[in-house]
């Protein structure tokens, strides 16, 4: 039997009986749907999430005090306060570290500021002037922190887009007082939104500070050499494929200063890093959706076999009256599995145009509140087509043998 | 042509074993046109489908063609009978989906079938259905669907047709015909043709009788006037 003959006797087999057909084709319209729609919004979130890193800046690097250990017992990176503000200014130096572009340490602390009758609960960071071009951020209105500032500790705080609205709805803030725990400071300017927030993390949900003010005024953290401990120092490069070598240098530099010998006491991550960690992590949540939406695919499989075996049942004596014309078991076995892989292969085709058409009308829609974009990728939608026709011949498979194996004899006795 | 020396053939039905053949030998010739006949439960049914090589023997040896059918694997059997042997079943046995035409053309769809459309559209006409050939069986009268179950087996070219009670669920002047067909090809195309049945008119349209009992052989004897049946096919 040629190709061309197998698939037209399938055809016709399935249409004899369409309405059947038709229903377990939409199990695996509905599982393969399911898999591109929930992978779209999945790459949707990863690629969101991912932008959102990139805008902060792609050469930058963190540096980080190392972890803390207390009668061997590691409090975590970043738990020790090897970090001063000296270590932060000696990264800036065209001997030592000619990658380096700018430098800005920060501190952060979390504190309640008031305006009038509105208050919020925001992440407070104290920073250097060189803070706004590291990370990427503009200034909607007002000025950012001078030097002078952070040389006079002054009480001059610039508020994220969403802390200036919360606390000064429309009205401008740029000039108004607020009072971060109890203590009286004066906006001089708000940040520019970065956008695309949700409830749990916005980088507009912040308010900036000198980062003097921050230690001396806000913090309670002391350090015992007198100099100023900073949890961050942002390391802008010149140019991004420079990564590995500033690495080095800025390592260097600190081990240098720290007098090490062995262990470092402090940590270098590259933004790179953080976006392909990050996409890592994402990665495994794309999978899983993508998992839970495969359950319906293998249950849209389960109903193929279902239907394949009953109409094996049904159609013994049709297997009998062609297995007495000379058809072969073989004969029949590629009847069965082609009829059952038209079914889910017709069902993929169906389901990957339904997951496209879903997937662009949820780009942009609101889901748990949070504005989702989708990505369709055409790689998902090939893998799940050759997964149902995959689902087909393995679910096919079985009753197709049952019929295959039958005996002519008592095929055609059937009744 | 066929060549059965003492050939048994055992059924089991659950725990019971019911030997169906106890040592049957027989020969058919090339163009002969033989009859089978014997109460139901004689073993007829069973000779019919060991001569169809649909089964094979538990013991003895049936020689069809030269070929010892015993060792022959599934696929070559199925490839004898696709290309050897013409089936005629009492029920027709038609896909009731496809039309006369694609019923017709089934045997084509396995082993090397060319011009499948135009073979089954002549094997159709011989058998005087040339104008019902996109009727489904549903739509054909008893007599009919016999007649597109004879192009069926024909539509090979087969050199054995086998009919099991071609005429048992046909009035008179249908099963006239369809002897008048089969004689007409025994005659004609020198084909050999053996035919279960329990009537003796359509035995007595052969030209040799055979009867069996209890799984056995009992009377092996030529017809002395063979009835011609009266062609009347449309």
């Amino acid at each position: 039997m040629n190709v061309q003959t197998i698939l037209f006797t399938a055809l016709s087999s399935l249409g004899a009986n369409k309405m059947r057909a038709g229903l377990t084709l939409l199990g695996v319209v509905i599982g393969v749907a399911a898999v591109i729609t929930l992978m779209s919004i999945g790459k949707g979130v990863q690629q969101s999430i991912t932008q959102r890193i990139e805008s902060l800046g792609t050469n930058l690097l963190f540096v980080r005090p190392g972890d803390a250990n207390q009668g061997g017992f590691s409090r975590g990176q970043g738990s020790a306060t090897t970090l001063t503000m000296a270590d932060a200014f000696a990264l800036k130096d065209d001997v030592f570290t000619p990658s380096v572009a700018a430098v800005a340490p920060e501190i952060s602390t979390t504190a309640q500021v008031v305006a009038g009758r509105n208050n919020t609960n925001t992440r407070i960071y104290g920073v250097t002037p060189e803070y706004l071009a590291a990370r990427n951020f503009d200034l909607s209105s007002g000025e950012f922190i001078t030097p002078g500032h952070v040389r006079e500790n002054s009480q001059v705080v610039v508020l994220g887009s969403e802390v200036a609205e919360t606390l000064f709805g429309f009205r401008n803030p740029v000039g108004q007082k607020v009072r971060l725990n109890s203590r009286q400071f004066k906006v001089i300017g708000v940040l520019e939104s970065k956008g695309g927030g949700n409830r749990f993390f916005s980088l507009d949900d912040q308010a900036l500070v000198p980062i003097t003010t921050a230690y001396y005024r806000l913090s309670s953290q002391r350090t015992a050499q007198g100099g100023i401990n900073v949890q961050t120092i942002n390391v802008q490069l010149h140019d991004v494929d420079d990564v590995d070598k500033a690495i080095r240098e800025v390592a260097t530099v600190l081990r240098l200063r720290h007098r090490i010998t062995r262990e470092d006491d402090f940590s270098i991550t590259s933004q790179q890093e953080t976006i392909e960690a990050l996409q890592e992590t994402t990665n495994t949540f794309v999978v899983f959706l993508g998992a839970i939406a495969g359950i319906s695919l293998l249950v849209g499989g389960i109903g193929i076999m279902n239907i394949m075996l009953v109409s094996v049942t049904e159609r013994t004596r049709e297997i009998g009256i062609r297995k007495a014309m000379g058809a072969k078991r073989r004969d029949i076995l590629l009847q069965f599995v082609s009829e059952a892989t038209l079914l889910s292969l017709g069902g993929g085709g169906v389901g990957v145009t339904l997951g496209f058409v879903l997937s662009i009308l949820l780009n942009g829609r609101s889901l748990l509140g949070t504005p989702t974009q989708t990505v369709f990728s055409p790689e998902v939608a090939v893998l799940a087509l050759v997964v149902s026709a995959a689902i087909g011949l393995f679910f096919g498979i079985y009753p197709a043998m049952r019929a295959a194996r039958l005996h002519p004899i008592e095929a055609l006795r059937y009744e | 042509m066929i060549e059965l020396e003492n050939v048994t053939k055992i059924y089991r039905m659950g725990k019971v074993e019911v030997p169906a053949l106890r040592g049957v030998s027989l020969t058919v010739g090339q163009g002969e046109m033989v009859a089978i006949m014997g109460p139901s439960g004689s073993g007829k049914s069973t000779l019919m489908n060991l001569i169809g090589c649909l089964d094979v023997p538990d013991s003895g040896r049936y020689t069809f063609e030269g070929e010892d059918v015993g060792r022959l694997s599934d696929d070559r059997l199925a490839e004898i009978r696709n290309r050897k042997i013409g089936f005629i079943f009492q029920t027709y046995n038609l896909l009731p989906r496809l039309t006369a035409l694609a019923n017709v053309e089934l045997p084509l769809l396995y082993g090397n079938g060319r011009d499948r459309r135009r073979r089954a559209m002549e094997a159709l006409e011989k058998v005087g259905l040339g104008d019902r050939v996109h009727h489904r069986p549903t739509e054909l009268s008893g007599g009919q669907q016999q007649r597109v179950g004879i192009a069926r087996a024909l539509v090979k070219n087969p050199s054995l047709v086998l009919a099991d009670e071609p005429t048992g669920n046909l009035d008179s002047r249908s099963s006239e015909e369809i002897v008048a067909i089969l004689q007409s090809l025994n005659r004609e195309q020198g084909l050999t043709v053996v035919v279960v049945t329990h009537e003796p008119d359509i035995a007595a349209s052969t030209q040799r009788i055979i009867t069996t009992r209890d799984g056995v052989v009992v009377s092996d004897e030529p017809v002395k006037n063979q009835r011609m049946a009266l062609a009347g096919i449309g």
